[in-house]
């Protein structure tokens, strides 16, 4: 498979110091579906930590930097749901001030894709030719579902894995209770709810639980971890590159 | 500076199993049917914006429907009040009072009544003042505060309130719910004819007509509002609508918002007293209607979103920090989402910045929000306050260490190299921390929330981008 699209890379932070297999998975899969990448060696954070947190000033600088890497990209591809929205919403109201940063940013923002989202709406593929056996439960991430709309596109692309079966925890759209410094800052009730959430995803008798966010995912495997569980937690880009 | 004992009531809600049945049986059947309701609207899901709408040209021409609706209550026979605060609201109410020489006083579920401390006041005035909400009266009889904006007493179980009416109401034990309600039913009967005064809070008004609407289930503002020979109406500055055409659009997203219902069980137009030869319906008819910091929030373009609110608590029945944490960790009239925004504004952000900051931003509120209000929007200001300070709100800077944090992680985002730095020396100092199967078990400083209960992924030796440019980048140049 060849394709005339070049994709730049957008690197959540977390996957680039925490799961770094997961960008390897995302490069294994356009090389398996033969688009060309680049990856802008110098980005680092699109600043949502800062936003989320109310530190707006660091937010809007972190944003500049973003956009000023990004700008002149064709398409830039992420596996995070949430990056992805505080790229293409939340920029907007950091510069709704600032009408010069608000043309770039949006113009920015129409170009960033989450991945599942690239994947099928964009490259029009829904099966990726990865395999894996086992029984799979797909977390939908809040800002994915809610802020970007996303939620059949990863399913189609799972459904797709030669040897997977989907199968649908309850309350799948329930937020795991990460919620970035939340997770911190009230800890007592953000493990509350993703014992919900494991509970749902132990229930559904899936061997592996995936997702489109690792912050997410982090949480639930982070829980999952603690209570000894034996249920694997992995990215959806690490489903799609076997 | 925080009042509020948000952490340690949220603790004690999630570790009560009771509620926590309760919790998750009412975002079941409430949450999951109000979602279902939307979708079957005759104008379909898209209703929502049309009210968002609807109710922002309200609040922006609050003072001229106001000023119609004064007039339209007049001309019906009624009486207006304005009250800048909620001690302005008391003092006409009591005044009200002393006028009827009244001595017991019915009241509907008012969340309104609620914010100024209505009851206190009136009891220290020496009148009784008995809730007829059957929530509300349970919640009365055993002193304590709802816990969620239509369904107060959720908290409470079967046991809990049969145990309650044997030692108040006298009545021989019993758990079945239909005698309970029987005994309640009798009690309040004998208050309903005896009060003198009837309250009620107000669910919407409408200009057109000079009427304000309630509603409920269970006939009791009905009853509150037409027996007594006064009644007084509390309505929050912004509840009023246009036109009985908007009037009628709210008026259904309420009853889907509140309880996934096409329509409350009693729907009550009120626009004034009894006329001369009607039998139903009291001899004076008072509306007082409430600022009380509603104007501040008026003033602020970023915040007036929030007077949209129809006080439905929709919000509540999906809200996942809700369904653990339960009503009484908000300290204050509201709970839920609506509550996280309402309750700073109204009380001071600094005071409930726990509120502001406690929330996941999952963003289910504004999907179940029958005018479609954008909450995660206005918690994040909230925090751009309490992290930067504000004049106007008069908040000051809620975390100094925090702000040297992130001015840190400004600085270290903004150069690669440095960034990289950071990262290597992170990798190295984690290898002196505790592991359970491969993840970190064990945080020191702020991480140690973390991983109270979980495990933590360690930092990779490389970095992704690090390994792009060693693997991959060559590759595709070759």
């Amino acid at each position: 498979m060849t394709s005339t699209k070049t994709v730049t890379l957008f690197v959540q932070c977390l996957v680039d110091s925490l799961y770094p297999q997961v960008g390897e998975a995302m490069v294994a899969i356009f090389n398996k579906l033969g688009i060309s990448m680049n990856c802008p060696s110098d980005q680092t954070c699109c600043g949502q930590p800062a936003f989320n947190a109310g530190y707006r000033k660091a937010a809007r600088a972190a944003a500049k930097r973003f956009i000023k890497i990004f700008e002149n990209s064709e398409s830039i591809v992420c596996p995070s749901g949430s990056c992805v929205n505080m790229v293409k919403n939340h920029y907007q109201e950091l510069f709704e001030d600032d009408v010069k940063w608000l043309e770039r940013a949006v113009q920015t923002g129409q170009r960033t894709y989450e991945l599942s989202q690239y994947i099928t709406d964009i490259l029009k593929i829904e099966d990726v030719g990865a395999c894996c056996n086992g029984k799979i439960t797909y977390h939908d991430s809040c800002h994915l579902l809610r802020g970007l709309g996303i939620s059949e596109q990863p399913r189609r692309l799972i459904r797709n894995i030669k040897g997977a079966e989907l199968i649908e925890m309850l309350e799948s759209d329930r937020c795991c209770g990460f919620g970035g410094t939340f997770s911190v800052k009230y800890p007592v009730i953000s493990t509350a709810m993703v014992d919900d959430k494991v509970h749902n995803i132990i229930a559904s008798g899936a061997d592996i639980v995936t997702g489109c966010d690792i912050s997410c995912l982090m949480n639930i495997q982070g829980r999952l971890n603690r209570i000894g569980s034996s249920v694997k937690t992995l990215h959806i880009a690490q489903l799609l590159a076997d | 500076m925080n009042i509020l004992n948000y952490k340690s009531e949220a603790e004690c809600a999630i570790n009560n199993p009771v509620l926590q049945k309760a919790l998750a049986n009412l975002q079941e059947r409430i949450g999951k049917g109000t979602a279902q309701g939307y979708r079957e609207l005759p104008e379909g899901p898209e209703l929502r914006l049309k009210a968002h709408a609807i109710r922002m040209r309200s609040i922006e021409n609050l003072d001229i429907l106001l000023i119609a609706l004064a007039d339209g209550i007049r001309k019906n026979g009624g009486h207006i009040h304005f009250a800048y605060d909620g001690k302005t609201a008391l003092k006409h109410c009591l005044e009200i009072a002393r006028k009827h020489n009244v001595k017991l006083a019915v009241k509907g579920k008012s969340m309104l009544t609620e914010e100024i401390g209505l009851n206190h006041a009136l009891n220290d005035a020496g009148i009784e003042t008995v809730e007829t909400d059957l929530g509300e009266y349970i919640i009365q009889l055993a002193g304590e505060k709802p816990s969620h904006i239509i369904a107060p007493a959720i908290h409470k179980t079967k046991e809990q309130i049969g145990r309650l009416f044997q030692d108040k109401l006298g009545i021989a034990y019993t758990d079945d719910p239909p005698a309970l309600t029987r005994a309640a039913r009798k009690a309040l009967r004998e208050k309903f004819l005896q009060a003198d005064m009837g309250i009620s809070g107000c669910n919407l008004a409408c200009a057109e007509t000079g009427h304000i609407t309630t509603v409920s289930n269970e006939g009791n503002i009905r009853m509150a509002t037409t027996l007594p020979k006064v009644h007084v109406a509390f309505m929050g500055m912004e509840r009023v609508t246009a036109d009985l055409k908007d009037h009628e659009i709210l008026f259904r997203l309420l009853a889907m918002g509140a309880a996934a219902q096409k329509m409350a069980g009693y729907v009550s137009y009120i626009g004034g007293p009894a006329r001369s030869g009607q039998t139903d319906g009291p001899e004076a008819f008072h509306l007082i209607v409430i600022d009380n910091g509603r104007s501040r929030i008026l003033a602020d373009t970023d915040f007036r979103e929030m007077l949209c609110c129809i006080r439905c608590g929709g919000c509540l029945n999906v809200c996942p920090v809700y369904g653990k944490i339960g009503g009484h960790s908000y300290g204050y009239a509201y709970s839920g989402p609506v509550g996280a925004v309402v309750n700073p504004l109204l009380m001071g952000i600094n005071r409930a910045s726990d509120l502001c900051l406690g929330e996941s931003l999952c963003g289910a509120c504004m999907e179940a929000c029958p005018v479609n209000i954008d909450i995660p929007r206005m918690l994040l200001l909230l925090r751009a306050k309490l992290a930067q300070g504000d004049k106007t709100w008069d908040v000051k800077v809620k975390s100094r260490v925090e702000q040297v944090s992130f001015a840190a992680w400004s600085c270290l985002i903004q150069s690669r190299p440095l960034y990289d730095l950071f990262l290597k020396t992170a990798y190295h100092g984690q290898k002196l921390l505790p592991r359970n199967n491969k993840m970190i078990s064990r945080l020191p400083f702020a991480g140690k929330g973390w991983t109270q209960s979980r495990d933590l992924q360690p930092l990779a030796e490389q970095s992704f981008i690090s390994r792009f440019k060693d693997n991959f980048a060559e590759k595709q140049n070759d």
